[in-house]
């Protein structure tokens, strides 16, 4: 008590909180403390993009050459099919979710997120909902594709558990990702601290509730489209099957209607962290904020009108390509903005090339490839021309890796500090920022002219003579120079909390609230709610007030009902996938138990 | 002030000035929206593309259905009773609404399970034809909102049966209502374009 007593006297003091972290197994099991949450999220989503990664490489492996047999035509698309999925759903979005719960909290100035319990729920089931669809590994695991075209997807031409697995999993994942983004929007909306008006909110706070709402409006599009599959596969209803006058086309619908805001969920978040660290590292406020805000809302608003431009192949007519190209080509807009008022951020700022800076920049760099060619296939001509081709391969990787996944590890490097309360290092840091890009770019480069000369997207091998084989074999040597980029990091990573620098509060002299507090932040962040004058608090003069603490504030006790309920919705996906009607019933048995005692327990004990 | 007045007004200190549990249930109801959007889509898309009977018109019932949902515009009615019963402190009124408000969902729910049992009788199923596949998921998923509904306010009932439902939980009911306010407003939508619509060619 004493040593959590000084520090409340001298809530300024250098020394961070480190019994925010500290408990047994069990305080974490129970845990409702969004920063422990965000740790959970972020480590778990490391952990499979780590699998994810493995995944890509041993398909790598297998094109290293032609005719090659590393393994076999069905792995091969299960490994497709599964690093994908992994990718998107159990790597970069659960990694923004670790940002949004770690750092959002923060940056408004709230002691925690607005539903805690329900945050913990959020973070049980998307780890269960991993897990199980990585159980599938162990039987069959999905062979579709990530997108499971309708009626590949079908008993007919899927028979066995890894489609079951597939759509479980991912209404298990969908459900997570929903319920966090509905306490992440009205978080935002309604626990920002006094003063902290919405234009005043940090752009990583701003983006992730652009991404709460693309979720909370997306996410039962595909929960739909999956609902059809179970209805289809479990029950033999007729959504997907033609011969009973069901239309293929459907599911392409309520997938991409879905799937092209995924696009957004997935890179608006990166966005956020990119609009954080280049003010930050050019000592300079973000130029034009209301701007860059609009166009992130702007993207967020077109980002639902978009979908039928993954669709031209199929051939929808000229007036639904038509619209479906315009409205697509006009999305570069506001992401052009966002690009300019990075640049004049830099401009005449004092730029310092930090880590997190240079993962900053390498985004912009590699986005802008990245949209260039998304700008190409916006156009359905040269869209026929390219889909389904290694040149969108090479598209969404520049996107998605070369966007999200630049953007993520420049937020991990940003506010490792903040977590840990150490510095992570520089030389390592730089080791692997340089080692990423420059394979990044070997790996992903070559495919947009194997692409053009014709090499089929998810193929499994190809002959000899076609002339594909020297730029495959330069894009596997660049994988697995990609992989090793990743050792420095993760070594980076653990030795860094035992050897690293103290960080001290604000080390890179940022401007944003969480920089207001100890490294790591006491466990409940703030003890007395600042009041916020600035969109700038921290370098504004004054630019926030916090009065002296007398006492420190209650917080919510942990509970254990959120990890029981989400038990039991993962028995319920095992009793669909094993038949077991009786597992049902105790599957709902259980998230019956868990909803009451959650119900009744109360928040503060 | 004392110190614990302090504390608990910053638990209660929301931006807004709007209670967050009911912003949650709104931001719910909009993705609500989404997911029934895409179900009704679905059914009106394959409005029509039987192959094989029996088709909408042998078998669905308007002055049936109109009767239950009478029921359940009219079990909207008592839960808006409730509501008021339990702000003004009245406490036998809102046992008396909160429990027709169930009652008559579950006369509701009885309406569907006698329909579902009759279709199923005349040979319609999941796996029957489109209508049957569309009809019973559409109107199922519906149905099981309704039903958890129907637990929720029988929650909400025993709780003022042992005396725990003051003016001071109002809001846990108002909550409950919009959730089965928007419940019936989307029963009211599927009426329309299942039972209202259904010679009108897509």
């Amino acid at each position: 008590m004493a040593t959590s007593e000084a520090a409340l006297h001298s809530p300024t003091g250098a020394h961070g909180h480190e019994g925010t972290y500290s408990g047994g197994i069990w305080s974490w099991i129970t845990t409702v403390d969004h920063k422990r949450i965000g740790i959970l999220y972020g480590l778990t989503a490391l952990m499979f993009f780590v699998l994810g990664g493995i995944e890509a490489l041993i398909i790598r492996l297998q094109l290293h050459g032609p005719n090659a047999g590393i393994v076999s035509p069905q792995v091969y698309n299960q490994l497709f099919t599964m690093h994908g999925t992994t990718m998107i759903f159990l790597a970069l979005m659960p990694l923004g979710a670790a940002f949004f719960n770690f750092v959002v909290p923060l940056q408004i100035g709230a002691r925690d997120v607005a539903f805690p319990r329900l945050n913990a729920f959020s973070y049980w089931t998307f780890l269960f909902g991993g897990l199980f669809l990585y159980s599938s590994w162990f039987w069959q695991a999905p062979d579709a594709g990530w997108f499971g075209y309708a009626n590949l997807t079908s008993t007919q031409f899927s028979p066995g558990p890894g489609v079951d697995f597939w759509f479980l999993g991912l209404q298990l994942l969908g459900l997570s990702s929903l319920v966090a983004a509905l306490n992440f929007a009205i978080t935002i909306l309604n626990l920002r601290a006094p003063g902290m008006k919405l234009m005043r909110m940090p752009l990583f706070t701003w983006m992730t509730l652009v991404t709460s709402f693309l979720m909370i409006l997306a996410f039962p599009a595909i929960t739909v489209g999956l609902v059809l599959l179970m209805f289809d596969r479990f029950f033999d209803a007729g959504f997907y099957n033609v011969a009973v006058g069901g239309d293929v086309v459907l599911w392409q619908h309520l997938f991409w209607i879905f799937g092209h805001p995924e696009v957004y969920i997935l890179i608006l978040p990166a966005m956020g962290i990119v609009s954080e660290i280049i003010p930050t590292f050019s000592q300079k406020p973000l130029f034009g904020y209301p701007v860059v805000v609009y166009s992130g809302v702007l993207i967020g608003f077109i980002g639902f009108g978009v979908w039928a431009h993954h669709m031209f192949a199929v051939g929808m007519g000229p007036i639904a390509n038509s619209v479906f190209s315009a409205t697509t080509m006009i999305i570069a807009i506001p992401t052009g903005v966002k690009i300019f008022n990075w640049l004049a951020t830099m401009w005449g700022g004092k730029i310092r090339p930090k880590v997190p800076f240079l993962f900053a920049f390498g985004f912009i760099i590699m986005f802008i490839i990245g949209g260039l060619s998304g700008v190409m296939h916006a156009s359905p001509p040269a869209d026929l021309q390219q889909t389904d081709s290694y040149f969108v391969v090479a598209h969404f990787h520049y996107v998605l890796f070369g966007g999200s996944v630049f953007g993520l590890f420049g937020g991990i490097y940003y506010w490792y500090p903040k977590v840990t309360g150490k510095l992570m290092s520089e030389t390592l840091g730089k080791w692997h920022f340089w080692l990423m890009i420059i394979a990044f770019n070997i790996t992903f480069f070559p495919m947009h002219f194997l692409g053009l000369q014709g090499m089929p997207r998810r193929t499994y091998t190809y002959e000899s003579g076609l002339g594909f084989h020297d730029l495959n074999l330069v894009a596997t040597a660049g994988s697995f120079l990609l992989g090793a980029s990743f050792l420095f990091f993760f070594w980076n990573f653990f030795r860094s909390l035992k050897k690293g620098e103290d960080a001290g509060e604000n080390p890179w002299n940022a401007a944003t609230l969480e920089w207001a507090i100890p490294s790591p932040p006491p466990h409940y962040n703030f003890d007395t709610l600042p009041t916020v004058r600035s969109r700038d608090p921290l370098w504004a003069e004054d630019g926030y007030e916090k009065p002296a603490a007398d006492q420190e504030p209650e917080m919510p006790a942990g509970s254990g009902w959120p990890i029981v309920v989400s038990s039991g919705l993962l028995l319920l996906a095992i009793a669909a996938i094993t038949s077991h009607l009786w597992l049902v019933g105790v599957g709902v048995l259980i998230v019956f138990v868990g909803v009451y005692g959650w119900s009744f327990q109360p928040v503060y004990r | 002030m004392s110190q614990g007045d302090t504390a608990a007004l910053e638990h209660h200190y929301t931006t807004t000035g709007q209670p967050s549990r009911k912003m949650l249930m709104w931001a719910f109801i909009g993705s609500e929206c989404m997911f029934f959007g895409s179900l009704i889509t679905t059914y009106l898309v394959y409005h029509g593309r039987n192959l094989q009977g029996p088709y909408p018109a042998d078998l669905l019932s308007v002055p049936f259905i109109s009767v239950t949902t009478f029921v359940l515009l009219m079990s909207s009615l008592m839960m808006v009773l409730a509501l008021s019963a339990v702000q003004r402190g009245q406490k036998k009124w809102a046992r008396v609404f909160l429990f027709l408000t169930a009652f008559l969902g579950m006369i509701f729910l009885g309406g569907q399970v006698i329909e579902f049992t009759h279709f199923a009788e005349n040979g319609l199923s999941l796996s029957r034809n489109l209508f049957g596949s569309t009809f019973f998921v559409l109107t199922g998923f519906h149905g099981a909102h309704v039903t958890v509904g129907v637990i929720w306010l029988l929650t909400l009932w025993v709780q003022s049966l042992r005396g725990k439902l003051g003016p001071e939980h109002s809001l846990s009911v108002e909550i409950a209502g919009l959730y089965w306010h928007f419940v019936d407003v989307v029963w009211v939508v599927l009426f329309t374009v299942i039972y209202l619509m259904q010679g009108v060619k897509t």
